[in-house]
């Protein structure tokens, strides 16, 4: 990764830099601080692993996801995400380890339905049939009354489109009738592989807002995204995987705090009387631009007083928040999956085009 | 909390959710869904159509050209002629229709990711296999009986004088028959999408067995075939609705056993595929 191609201010709120040591599990100790208690466990993840063939998709992977809140389910392209989600909805048979929902695996739920609601692939509907009764058929299945149907096509609002085949729908209409499918038996849990993916920005809004209402209901929220920038916004808690193995299961909060970076960006016509001038123990100095200095180590503040000092003029006084988004690519650097070529790189949807 | 090595035990805290009265899954509201999925299907009809209009149209036609050519016809084939037979002809044709079908509604799932909400909503699997097993052979031989009888009655009208009637010794069970024949190809054909999964490979296999494994069979050395060929599908089942029965064959209902069996143990493939595999 290129270091001096950075995002020169947050776009998120609320995210930050992280440093990325922190986060990692250390023997022992999975969790790096107290968890938000808020509940025993619903989802109970434990030594799980998902061989296919040569490759290991899920490597002994354990961790909890507890009610109350909407857990964030991280990882790059290809970490295993999908598969342990498959897992626990029992599409895919564990090689070793258990995954329990609700006191048992889910498919010795007599009502498993009602137990959890997942979204595990937008399009898992046969084209040539309507949306309704895509759903009719699903609700059949545990005597759910065809009068919920049309409540959860309503709530989705694919009212006008109920009686169209759901192979001409879009990614997002396919998404929308993907959460009335898990929503159609009331479910204390929610299992949703890549909600947003595809849904224009009314629909992310009304997903994140879905997923926060029930969390606030007491439901538990397992939901994973690639985007960043998503669950800084939605989820209290995330967990981080790559390659399979567990990287961070820690309070989103407890990511940001730990983000704090002491990072600023300074722009100067007189870059390197600046820079002899900030020189000291502790503090590194990085010529990013003929003109731009990148000091770690000192506050914003502090910078400014010693220019003023030296009388030398700045321009720009920044300090950096990385993006929660860079702190995951730094996390998962050594684990991605599936590497673009050399040049591109945190390229994603919210990158910010960086000025050097 | 630190998290050990070892697997957990679960904490007794974290108990099923009490579900409201009367929500879970069943084996006969699995069955309800599955007739949902069955006629909500434009496709299902038009192929279950087609085989049914083949099944009475090939029987009417070879009834009305059998009595239009009967003087032209020699002594042997007049001797050897069999009215019902003749009249249930398109039950070669209605296999076609009702083997893709059967096929189909299976593999249908697996082409459109389907599969994953049905066991979704059914995780314990097996209950979807005997579903759609019973909701296609009960659709199939309704279809198919009506067929068989329309075949015969309209086909023994064309043939007028050379026709007979129901009351006509193994007329009825040939009737039946066929019906129960194409009702097993239909069950045979979902067995095997079960254990393939795939829409090509499922219908190629399907008629590679009824219909190319006989032809196979014939270029086997002759003190063989005795040996092999009646227990073939299609050769063992079609004698349920044969009068005049090839003494090389095995009888009416002995043969349809066979033929239950090969398609028993397609079921039987089909289920273990299912509730052994990833989805």
């Amino acid at each position: 990764m290129c270091r001096c191609v950075r995002p020169r201010r947050a776009l998120v709120r609320a995210a930050c830099a992280v440093r990325t040591c922190a986060l990692r599990p250390q023997p022992g100790t999975r969790r790096l601080e107290a968890i938000q208690e808020s509940g025993s466990p619903v989802i109970e993840i434990r030594e799980l692993t998902k061989r296919f063939g040569p490759k290991l998709a899920v490597d002994s992977l354990s961790f909890d996801v507890r009610p109350g809140m909407v857990t964030g389910f991280l990882g790059p392209n290809g970490a295993g995400k999908s598969t342990t989600m498959r897992m626990v909805i029992g599409l895919d048979r564990p090689t070793a380890g258990t995954a329990i929902v609700n006191g048992r695996p889910y498919a010795q739920h007599p009502d498993p339905l009602h137990q959890v609601g997942a979204l595990l692939e937008a399009k898992a509907v046969h084209t040539s049939r309507t949306a309704r009764n895509h759903l009719r058929v699903l609700a059949a299945t545990h005597g759910i009354p065809t009068s919920r149907v049309d409540e959860m096509i309503d709530l989705v609002g694919l009212s006008d489109v109920a009686s169209k085949r759901a192979g001409g729908f879009s990614l997002g209409m396919g998404q929308r009738l993907g959460i009335a499918s898990a929503l159609l038996g009331d479910p204390s849990v929610l299992v949703l592989d890549e909600p947003v993916n595809g849904l224009d920005p009314e629909g992310v809004r009304w997903v994140r807002d879905l997923l926060k209402y029930k969390a606030s209901q007491g439901c538990t929220v397992f939901v994973s995204s690639h985007l960043m920038s998503e669950m800084a916004v939605t989820a209290d808690h995330v967990i981080v995987i790559g390659r399979g193995r567990l990287l961070a299961d820690c309070p989103t909060s407890e990511l940001i705090r730990s983000a704090s970076s002491n990072r600023v960006s300074v722009r100067t016509p007189d870059a390197g009387r600046l820079q002899t001038a900030l020189a000291g123990p502790d503090v590194t100095v990085t010529v990013t631009a003929p003109d731009v200095l990148e000091v770690d180590g000192l506050a914003s503040a502090r910078i400014g007083e010693i220019a003023l000092a030296e009388r030398i003029v700045l321009h720009e006084l920044v300090p950096q928040q990385a993006s929660l988004e860079e702190a995951f690519m730094e996390m998962t650097a050594d684990t991605v999956e599936f590497h673009a070529a050399a040049g591109s790189t945190s390229a994603g949807p919210t990158q910010e085009p960086s000025s050097v | 909390m630190t998290a050990a090595v070892a697997p957990v035990p679960v904490p007794a805290a974290a108990a099923p959710r009490p579900a409201p009265t009367g929500l879970r899954v069943t084996q006969a509201r699995v069955v309800r869904s599955e007739w949902i999925k069955f006629r909500t299907l434009r496709s299902s009809w038009i192929t279950l159509g087609a085989g049914v209009a083949g099944m009475i149209g090939i029987g009417l036609l070879v009834s009305w050209a059998t009595n239009n050519h009967w003087s032209q016809m020699s002594p042997i084939d007049r001797l050897t002629f069999d009215p019902v037979n003749q009249s249930l002809a398109g039950a070669f044709l209605a296999q076609l229709a009702i083997g893709v079908l059967g096929v189909l509604i299976v593999t249908g799932e697996y082409g459109t990711g389907m599969i994953r909400a049905t066991l979704g909503a059914v995780p314990k699997r097996l209950p979807v296999v005997w579903a759609k097993l019973v909701v296609y052979a009960v659709v199939t031989f309704a279809a198919a009986l009506v067929a068989a009888f329309a075949s015969f009655l309209g086909g023994q009208a064309l043939l007028s004088t050379h026709g007979v009637s129901l009351s006509a010794p193994d007329a009825l069970r040939c009737v039946i028959g066929a019906a129960l024949y194409l009702t097993v190809v239909g069950v045979f054909a979902a067995g095997l999408g079960f254990a393939i999964r795939n829409t090509a490979g499922g219908i190629a296999s399907l008629f590679g067995l009824l219909l190319v494994l006989p032809g196979l069979a014939h270029a086997l050395p002759s003190s063989w075939q005795h040996w092999v060929l009646p227990y073939l599908p299609s050769q063992a089942g079609m004698n349920v609705f044969a009068v005049l029965r090839d003494p090389s064959m095995l009888s009416a209902w002995t043969g349809f056993g066979v033929f239950c069996i090969w398609a028993a143990a397609a079921v039987a493939l089909g289920a273990w595929v299912l509730s052994h595999r990833d989805a």
